[in-house]
């Protein structure tokens, strides 16, 4: 095995965004219209109930304000696990281009970093288009929707790696269906997007603080809002980071294992 | 002679109990085709990938361009072209774009890949597809693009895993026939069949294997020789009646082989074979005097009965 560069990562990168430019438009209206429908539902809809209510007793900013960038995070989730389930699939299985690229001179590692990379800058994409979204909906300011890009982008990088080494895993797509209905959407619900999570009865908060969609609401809202962080954020910045780095040792092994047979 | 492209010694590649490729020794030799023969689940496509440096050996050893796959993967794949039994393009892509792409793995410039594309768009007869996207493209275009694909990078080996299963006939001729080109321009190929007629109209020198082990070597003529007469008479005797009427033929030839349907008798001349057997007033329902062919040898090896 030679040293490792970025070289050939780098090639698979290129090659998918070949791929997203001829297939981008299918994904295009839900990047865009996701955010203005959430935000529109929840943040105002719900938000004007919320914010004449008992809410303003635990959140202290405007309800919209609150709800938007843990929305940010929640979205980089849901593209971080989505993009590394059905397309990591059909790269294994049902279109085999997986065994097309190891045919060439890259490797396990290559493919699987150049994916996490591929899946980085579709967060980034994601996320700007996103923090645009609240800022014209006046929750939070430019530079509060800057803020919070990063830390939305490495909770989606950080389910990415974990999704693709579980796809890796699996025989067919039920495995995948079962991750969204019993995982992701559960996190999506109660990792603190929609209300702090000091709502939930005492006995789930511990599970709550363990997920990681809860470090990156945490981090993308009190960076963006500077509000009191719940943890330390630098706990929360080395979960993520943690979780992304075991996602890449996993997916590799776990694809190494599937396609270097 | 010249020097060998791909030597396996003792070459072994189980999946757990299973022994999928048991201990066999071959070389493939610069600029010649070179078949591996043989029933599914014979071993065949696992000692492809292991040559294409995406299997790891179990045991034994493998060279592959005087470099080892365990450790030169990358380096070796790079000057390699693979065909897979299944196309695997990228099907939203049109068929510039897909050999662009691939071309772009290799690191190849998009100038140097944009030049070698035309060559091989007009090579593979697909210039008018260019700005095609894959999905609507005939199984035959598909193929060919997908030989095209494996050859983005100017290999000097080819690896191609049943390269005409599933084609029609017109698609496979056509396919042969460039194959046949590459091979006079220089390009080792490597081939896996099950067809009898495709080993011998392209392969130099092929094994035969069967249940992970190479049961026979050679040139195609060298197998017939080796492994069956020069002829067979082929009788075909009412149903249900073969294995009666085999019985008093073994005397007649060499060897005799009884089918569901018909009495095989092998044997240097068939006419004065059929001639005995009308002697002594047999009368098949019908007869064929043939010459025999590599698919003798392959059933005659690797066995009549269906492997499942």
């Amino acid at each position: 095995m030679q040293g490792f560069t970025l070289v050939h990562p780098a090639r698979f990168i290129e090659a998918s965004a070949r791929v997203y430019r001829r297939t981008f438009r299918g994904s295009l209206v839900s990047t865009f219209f996701n955010p203005i429908l959430f935000l529109m539902a929840m943040g105002i809809g719900l938000g004007e109930l919320v914010d004449r209510g008992s809410g303003t007793a635990t959140i202290e900013v405007p309800y919209l304000t609150f709800l938007a960038p843990g929305l940010l995070a929640a979205t980089a989730m849901m593209t971080g696990a989505s993009d590394s389930a059905f397309p990591v699939m059909a790269g294994i299985k049902w279109r085999k281009s997986y065994d097309a690229v190891l045919a060439t001179p890259l490797g396990v590692t290559d493919l699987v970093i150049g994916h996490l990379g591929w899946v980085g800058i579709r967060l980034v994409f994601v996320t700007t288009v996103y923090s645009a979204v609240m800022t014209a909906f006046g929750a939070t300011t430019v530079l509060e929707g800057l803020v919070a890009i990063p830390p939305a982008v490495a909770t989606g990088l950080a389910f990415a790696g974990i999704v693709m080494a579980f796809t890796a895993r699996l025989d067919d797509s039920q495995g995948l269906t079962s991750l969204f209905r019993f995982g992701i959407t559960p996190l999506f619900l109660f990792s603190g997007t929609f209300f702090p999570i000091s709502q939930l009865p005492g006995w789930i908060q511990p599970a709550a603080y363990a997920t990681p969609l809860w470090h990156g609401v945490s981090l993308c809202r009190g960076l963006a809002l500077g509000t009191d962080f719940p943890v330390d954020p630098l706990i929360s910045i080395g979960y993520l980071l943690g979780l992304i780095a075991l996602g890449a040792v996993l997916a590799t092994k776990t694809m190494g294992k599937r396609l270097v047979k | 002679m010249s020097e060998p492209l791909v030597v396996a010694r003792n070459l072994t590649k189980s999946f757990g109990e299973l022994v999928a490729v048991d201990d066999i020794d071959f070389q493939v030799r610069r600029g010649e085709v070179f078949g591996f023969l043989g029933p599914n689940g014979a071993g065949k496509s696992s000692t492809m990938r292991m040559i294409g440096c995406v299997s790891p050996v179990t045991s034994g050893e493998l060279e592959v361009l005087g470099m080892e796959p365990g450790r030169d993967g990358p380096r070796i794949r790079a000057r390699l072209g693979v065909v897979p039994q299944e196309d695997n393009l990228d099907l939203e892509l049109t068929v510039y774009e897909n050999l662009l792409i691939y071309g772009r793995y290799f690191g190849l410039s998009k100038s140097v890949i944009d030049e070698r594309i035309d060559e091989l768009l007009t090579f593979t007869q697909l210039d008018e597809r260019r700005k095609s996207k894959v999905e609507p493209l005939s199984g035959g275009m598909k193929r060919r693009l997908t030989i095209a694909r494996g050859l983005i990078n100017t290999p000097e080996l080819l690896l191609l895993d049943e390269p005409t299963t599933g084609l029609d006939p017109q698609a496979r001729h056509l396919l042969w026939d460039r194959l046949y080109r590459l091979k006079r321009e220089g390009v080792t190929l490597i081939i896996t069949t099950h067809y009898m007629d495709e080993a011998e109209q392209l392969c130099d020198r092929l094994v035969i294997m069967d249940k992970g082990k190479i049961v026979a070597e050679g040139s195609p003529r060298q197998l017939i020789e080796q492994h069956s007469t020069r002829e067979v008479l082929e009788l075909r005797f009412e149903v249900g009646t073969q294995d009666k009427h085999a019985d008093e033929l073994t005397d007649l030839g060499s060897r005799i082989e009884i089918l569901p349907d018909r009495v095989l008798l092998y044997t240097d001349d068939a006419d004065k074979a059929f001639d005995e057997v009308h002697g002594r007033g047999l009368r098949p329902e019908s007869t064929v005097s043939r010459r025999a062919t590599l698919e003798d040898v392959f059933l005659h090896l690797t066995g009549r009965s269906l492997v499942e």
